[in-house]
């Protein structure tokens, strides 16, 4: 009742002041009337009564402030007033206003969407009930980073683990849709029947999985993505139910998942099915194989350490009823980490990298809108002393300067929110393959909430140390404008601030600096293959219509010979894995003249199937021995190549032809050996920065089957690019219904492994251009309005005899002295704040001293430049002109 | 008479505003002149004191008020007590005549 009182009679002083007031002085006027008519009554003359009533009941406007003094909306009242005040003075000095606003639009904007991009994959809880109980297990490889797991040990972990209250393991699944409109390849999971439960989500219609789906030989049943069914079936919940063709299967449709759902282990897929893996399988099949990753959730009460012990300790104690291979023994121990910080682990270091460069962009930022800010307040020192000498308080004083900064700094958040808004569209368009939790990334109420909180918390800031200056100046009782005769000792604080920008963007540009350099050396690096006039995609086998591998393969011959008669085609070829590409296939390995401690542990190679024609196609070159040739025939020794770095590392300076070895699954069994017949150039296959080149080569149709998905690799005559349909329609002309997906020329496929390092260097390189220019409109601000508040000096100097040149260089060395100081600065912070982007450089010392070299000259350039302007009009400064207007 | 002290005790000012609308509903100058009355002069109201205050109260929730015609037909500001004014009257006079008895204690216990 009272607040609703408060807030009511409030709000109509606030909006009718003028009837407040005029209430107030009826009452008034009611209460002196009656007063008179007593004093009248005891025989006073009216006109005396009156005067005598008058003075009694006392000064209205005292009154009146007095009563206004009261309640909440005082306050507002002030704030408007401020407010109004602001903005009258923003709109008196244009010039700066639209500077300060456009300065901090910048900032903040740049650094909301930078919040918009980290948000979802570094700070919020991932889209699922108790996420933070979710985690992945994985394998620890040879150099203890995760490797995927096999199925079985899945089987062991779900059978003896108890700190999860369920586990759930998932394979990649890419199933050929035929049937409707275009053979299209979709992106899917096989999955346990426990994996949405895991998750803790359901489909919005239809039914979950249950273990009778999840059976060796059980139903062809998948749920679909509803992104999947918007896009292949128009929307039609009614598609649960019905049949769809997949790989030439007939798969019942019994789930839709929501619209909301995020696969956040795998974004993109769209259709999972149950898994249907054997429990108890022989060593050498899939269920083997490190191609499977399990996600768990951890009992209520259970933490990830405790996970982690209990991993360690099953891991140390194998059971008999739970044979282990040894690529599978556990033996190194398994890596727990929570789902959000697995599926963020990759992207992390560019990301951390990003969100110290735009904080380093908002900081100079701001130090140049405060800088611009003291400089008006130094200005404005009589305005001050005069409201001070009127009655203002130093906390009104300060309020209004801080209501002045934060207007500023709210036109500048709004602006920023379209600044923002454009720079998560160029994230999300620069951002590179792989970055997790994309779908996530928008304006959406935190990223709003936070760009309120950065608007305000900025606007106070930058405020501040004008506000605390013109606070001060109240108590320098100087109304008389202080002369200005004096040209050194003020300003200390706006050349500080210079100081700092000027350091800061230093900062900013080396790590732009190293990070182009690294990009250089990074494509300097050779791939061990020619990548120019290289056309790659994928042909894939979707179903049962080559059912033999012996069909397959020659459905793949004739393919290739389909592909080699293409006019502008030099030579094709097909390969199980392509590299630089996504693909990644290794197996072990063991030689005979060189047997290992223990069959198998010797690591893993990586194993290409390839056509005849590879080598000279690719341009690997032959460093020894012989390629395959046709007279290479299944049985007796199987002929295999392997590439230097794994000639070198089993053999050394010996010569391994000859030599025999067993790759794979026949690593430690009696199998016959293979033959060393040549050793062939390394290749980069993961990435042109990391990953191993140990590989080997087997003929197509010798290894244990045939891959059903092979990439065409075409070397042209011409621009690669530019022949994909007609090598399109050679594939086809084979047969019609063979999906072909990833058509990307060997020069884009390379961009693309850089792509991390590229998006990191556009974003930095971006924030440290924006930061350079706003440090030169800083040395050129304070420059200038040193020149201007020297003009009396400079046109004395002149007129005892300083020539233009003297003049000059006052100038030009008082700037850039405040430059050197920075850079000086700079490099120390430059030199602590380069191990955060360590990760991400290539080939380069983070100390690189071209790289600092050249960053030093171009701040020094670009200060320069800003130096000249105001010297310049301080050279042609008029001794005459000056000295008359004193 | 001059030199003797008409001025309200501080911060009882309130006290005496609720305590004299709590009789009946009057205008400023009515509850002025009344608490002079009522005090045998020993108070004097002090009129924008007093005027300030009221605009106080009403804030307060303690008063309502409402512009009448006064006998001799001009409109004034009737001031009344509100419902949270008497809990608020109450209060105050407890409070009041706590402290008045430890003073006279006191005083009793000097003399």
């Amino acid at each position: 009742m009272s607040l609703w009182r408060q807030l009511t009679r409030g709000l109509r002083i606030l909006f009718r002041r003028d009837v407040a007031d005029q209430e107030l002085a009826d009452e008034v006027r009611h209460y002196v009337d009656l007063t008179t008519e007593a004093y009248i009554a005891r025989g006073l003359r009216p006109d005396v009564a009156r005067r005598a009533a008058q003075l009694e009941v006392g000064n209205m406007t005292v009154m009146r402030e007095r009563v206004r003094a009261y309640g909440w909306e005082n306050s507002v009242g002030e704030l408007i007033a401020d407010l109004r005040f602001a903005v009258r003075r923003l709109r008196a000095n244009p010039g700066f206003a639209i500077v300060s606003i456009l300065t901090l639009a910048l900032g903040i904007g740049a650094t909301t969407a930078i919040f918009s991009a980290v948000n979802p994959i570094l700070l919020s809880s991932l889209p699922y009930p108790h996420a933070e109980r979710l985690v992945l297990l994985s394998d620890r490889g040879q150099d203890g980073s995760p490797r995927d797991v096999t199925f079985g040990t899945y089987t062991e972990l779900r059978a003896r683990l108890r700190s999860f209250q369920s586990l759930a393991v998932i394979d990649k699944w890419q199933p050929s849709l035929t049937g409707t409109n275009e053979p299209e390849r979709l992106k899917g999971q096989r999955v346990s029947a426990s994996y949405l439960r895991t998750l803790g989500v359901s489909p919005a219609v239809g039914r979950d999985f249950d273990e009778a789906d999840d059976r060796v030989g059980g139903p062809h049943v998948v749920i679909l993505s509803d992104r999947l069914v918007q896009r292949r079936f128009g929307g039609d919940r009614s598609i649960v139910g019905r049949r769809v063709m997949l790989d030439d299967d007939e798969y019942l449709v019994i789930g839709v998942m929501p619209h909301r759902f995020a696969n956040v282990i795998a974004p993109a897929v769209d259709i999972w099915a149950p898994l249907q893996e054997r429990a108890q399988a022989p060593f050498n099949s899939r269920e083997w194989g490190h191609h499977y990753q399990i996600v768990g959730r951890l009992e209520t009460s259970v933490t990830a350490d405790r996970a982690r012990r209990e991993l360690d300790a099953v891991g140390s104690a194998p059971l008999p009823e739970f044979p282990r291979p040894i690529w599978a023994n556990m033996r190194a121990g398994l890596l727990v980490s929570p789902l959000r910080d697995a599926i963020a682990a990759d992207a992390k270091p560019v990301l951390f990298a990003i969100v110290g460069a735009v904080l380093v962009l908002l900081a100079i930022a701001c130090v140049n809108v405060t800088n611009l800010l003291v400089a008006r307040s130094a200005q404005r020192r009589g305005e001050f002393a005069m409201r001070v000498a009127l009655g203002a308080g130093r906390g009104r004083l300060l309020r209004q300067v801080l209501t002045e900064s934060v207007l500023l700094a709210g036109i500048g958040g709004v602006l920023g929110l379209g600044v923002a808004r454009l720079g998560v569209g160029a994230l999300i368009a620069l951002s590179p393959a792989g970055l997790p939790r994309i779908d996530a990334i928008g304006l959406d109420a935190p990223v709003f909430g936070f760009a309120l909180a950065v608007t305000t918390l900025i606007g106070l800031l930058v405020g501040l140390i004008p506000a605390l200056g013109a606070a001060r100046a109240g108590l320098h009782d100087d109304v008389q404008q202080a002369s200005r005769r004096t040209a050194g000792g003020r300003g200390i604080a706006r050349r500080a601030l210079v100081v700092t920008e000027v350091a800061l963007a230093l900062i900013l540009l080396v790590g732009a600096g190293l990070l182009m350099r690294s990009l250089e050396r990074l494509f300097a690096v050779a791939p061990g293959f020619s990548p120019s006039r290289l056309l790659t995609m994928q042909v894939i086998d979707p179903g049962r219509a080559y059912a033999s591998d012996t069909l397959r393969r020659l459905y793949y011959e004739r393919t290739l010979d389909a592909v080699r008669h293409v006019p502008g085609v030099a030579a094709a070829a097909l390969t199980s894995q392509l590299p630089l590409s996504d693909d990644l296939d290794g197996y072990g390995y063991e030689f005979q003249s060189t047997p290992s401690v223990k069959p198998g542990e010797d690591g893993s190679a990586l194993r290409y199937e390839v056509a005849r024609g590879y080598f000279t196609t690719m341009g690997i070159p032959l460093r020894r021995g012989r390629l395959f040739d046709d007279n290479d025939v299944r049985g007796g020794d199987e002929p295999i190549l392997i590439s230097e770095s794994l000639a070198r590392r089993k053999f050394g300076n010996e010569n391994p032809i000859g030599q025999r070895a067993r790759f794979g699954p026949e690593t430690g069994s009696n199998r016959p050996w293979d033959v060393i017949v040549g050793v062939v150039g390394d290749v980069k296959q993961e990435s042109l920065a990391f990953g191993q080149t140990d590989a080997f080569y087997v003929p197509m149709g010798r290894w244990w089957w045939v891959d059903n998905v092979q990439s065409l690799v075409v070397r042209t005559t011409g621009d690669a690019a530019a022949l994909a349909p007609s090598v399109k329609r050679a594939v086809w002309s084979v047969d019609a219904n063979q999906p072909i997906e990833r058509i990307i020329t060997m020069d884009a496929l390379i961009a693309r492994t850089a792509s991390q390092r590229r998006f990191a260097l556009v974003v930095i390189e971006t924030f440290a251009l924006a930061a350079l220019l706003l440090a030169a409109i800083g040395i050129y601000g304070v420059l200038s309005g040193s020149v201007t508040e020297r003009m009396r000096e400079i046109g004395v100097r002149s007129a005892l005899g300083a020539t233009r040149g003297n003049i000059l260089g006052l100038v030009v060395r008082q700037g850039m002295s405040l430059t050197v100081i920075g850079v000086v600065i700079g490099l120390g912070g430059a030199i602590v704040a380069t191990r955060a982007i360590m990760t991400l450089l290539f080939g380069v010392s983070r100390l690189d001293p071209l790289t600092y070299g050249g960053v030093i000259v171009l701040l020094a350039g670009v200060s320069m430049l800003a130096c000249w302007l105001p010297a310049w009009r301080a050279a042609r400064v008029d001794p005459a002109i000056t000295l008359r207007s004193e | 008479m001059a030199d003797q002290n008409t001025d309200v005790i501080q911060g009882t000012l309130d006290m005496l505003i609720l305590k004299t609308l709590s009789l009946q509903p009057m205008h400023g100058f009515g509850i002025a002149r009344r608490v002079e009355q009522i005090s045998r002069g020993v108070f004097k109201v002090n009129p924008g004191s007093l005027l300030v205050a009221l605009q106080r109260l009403e804030r307060a929730g303690w008063l309502d008020s409402e512009w009448r015609q006064t006998e001799n037909a001009r409109r004034a500001k009737f001031y009344e007590l509100t419902h949270a004014g008497e809990k608020q009257l109450e209060l105050e006079t407890a409070d009041w005549t706590r402290r008045v008895a430890a003073v006279t204690r006191l005083l009793r216990a000097e003399a």
